[in-house]
């Protein structure tokens, strides 16, 4: 089976459905008609840009070009996990914190299946590198997130029995052992909850485009386990270097609770 | 066991104390609230940052590990934190004999250790937070309004248990207290913050 390409009038028909949408948003006053035509436009430019941007890096083999545009996700994907923080760690911490544990865990574990795994050659293809590392950054990020949130929160509140923990004689990370070990808990619990899920409640959505791009399905298969393995370890990685060094600096030397720390 | 020193201790807002509080010494600190007693007493037992030297006997602190700094120099807050669902779990594991003979002295029996720490009214948190600080054997005592929510008959166990464990144990106390009549009752050196600054109390 070949891949049908997409002529511009196949993609004005789905458009129209979209129009369709908004006008009946429109008669039917739920207001929402301005905001599905913005975000429908919105996806068109950001998708046919990254689309142009790709076929030129596919056509180069420059290791430095690749890695910018590695670099550039990486950023983008550290101020994403900044965002969502409701009490960040003041200073360069609140940025450097989430970006240092996803570039720890999502580029070793790319090096690791590009190298080992599925043995690319060179390693830096971009064709494998990007779309891979797009999904490892899209989802340690979410899993980061939310445990560097918890920790934070958590902190914030427990001041009280964090302390009464350190007065009774105990040293910093047994005073926040179980705040960290919820915390993990819940920046874990997404992608667990997604790998029990897949192919019984949800079809993922990089099989699927394999399988519509003409792969046959269990190869399509082999691919989504490789990539959900692939996320749920750099996940773990990343949420466990993310609240270590999170709940360290949660401490000062002298094993103090420096709430002052947090915003 | 030895006495308490402090040295240029400075909380935020407050000038430097110096102060010696000796073996078996008692001393009693009152003032507005809002003054800074208990910001004090968290610094001495080294919650916040701030600049100073305490010394406990004549090791000084910063040379120890802050959990050695706490064990000796113990420190009781006005509402002590609780982590876990029955009181047992809060209670150091060594001396259970020990243990409950301080329960014992507060009109706790046993039954306590398996309390359900959110069914406990303050008062009964108070104590056991108290007899919880006793277990650790400190040296020296911080105590941050220690009996304020008692009614009379437990303020008298507790101010007793108090005061016998200082006895046998040549603890130094430093005891921040709303009520004129216990530092009277008490019978110690009182101390005032006023002003940000900490001076003799002439009134009692």
């Amino acid at each position: 089976m070949d891949l049908i390409s997409l002529s511009p009038f196949d993609l004005a028909l789905a458009c129209a459905l979209v129009l369709l949408l908004a006008g009946l948003s429109w008669r039917l006053r739920l207001g929402v008609e301005r905001r599905i035509l913005i975000a429908a436009a919105r996806s068109t430019v950001q998708l046919i840009l990254l689309g142009l941007v790709l076929k030129v890096l596919f056509a180069t083999r420059d290791p430095w070009l690749i890695g910018l545009l590695a670099l550039i996700m990486l950023s983008v994907a550290g101020w994403e996990v900044l965002a969502r923080q409701h009490r960040r760690f003041r200073g360069p911490w609140g940025y450097g914190i989430g970006a240092l544990s996803m570039f720890l865990s999502s580029f070793s574990i790319l090096v690791l299946a590009l190298t080992v795994i599925i043995g690319v050659e060179p390693w830096y293809q971009p064709q494998y590198l990007i779309p891979l590392l797009g999904m490892l950054l899209g989802n340690t990020m979410t899993g980061i997130a939310i445990a560097l949130d918890q920790l934070s929160r958590q902190a914030w509140e427990g001041r009280n029995r964090i302390e009464a923990r350190l007065l009774l004689g105990a040293r910093w990370d047994e005073a926040i052992g179980d705040i960290r070990r919820e915390a993990l808990r819940a920046g874990l619990i997404p992608i667990v909850n997604a790998m029990a899920a897949a192919g019984v409640v949800s079809l993922p959505g990089m099989m699927t485009g394999q399988i519509l791009a003409g792969s046959p399905p269990m190869e399509a298969a082999k691919y989504q386990l490789l990539i959900m393995f692939l996320i749920s370890a750099g996940t773990g990685l990343g949420s466990l270097a993310a609240v270590w060094i999170g709940s360290r600096r949660l401490f000062d030397d002298r094993e103090r609770l420096r709430l002052d720390r947090l915003s | 066991m030895g006495e308490l020193r402090l040295q240029g201790i400075q909380p935020l807002g407050l000038a430097p104390v110096d102060l010696t509080v000796g073996a078996d010494e008692r001393v009693f600190i009152s003032g507005a609230s809002g003054a800074g007693k208990s910001l004090l007493l968290r610094a001495v037992a080294d919650l916040d940052p701030h600049p100073g030297e305490a010394y406990i006997g004549d090791t000084p602190r910063s040379i120890l590990a802050a959990p050695d700094w706490h064990r000796r120099v113990a420190l009781l807050p006005a509402e002590p934190g609780w982590w876990a669902e029955t009181v047992g779990e809060h209670m150091p594991a060594c001396e259970p004999l020990g243990r409950l003979d301080l329960l014992g002295q507060l009109g706790f029996d046993a039954d306590v250790l398996r309390w359900q720490v959110s069914r406990l009214s303050t008062g009964e948190r108070q104590r056991l937070a108290l007899a919880r600080l006793l277990t650790l054997r400190p040296e020296a005592l911080l105590l941050d309004e220690a009996t304020a929510n008692l009614d009379p008959v437990n303020r008298d166990r507790a101010e007793a248990l108090i005061t016998d464990y200082q006895a046998g144990q040549d603890a130094a106390v430093l005891w921040v207290s709303h009520d004129p009549d216990q530092r009277r009752r008490l019978g110690s050196r009182s101390l005032i913050i006023d002003g940000g600054r900490l001076r003799p109390d002439e009134d009692t």
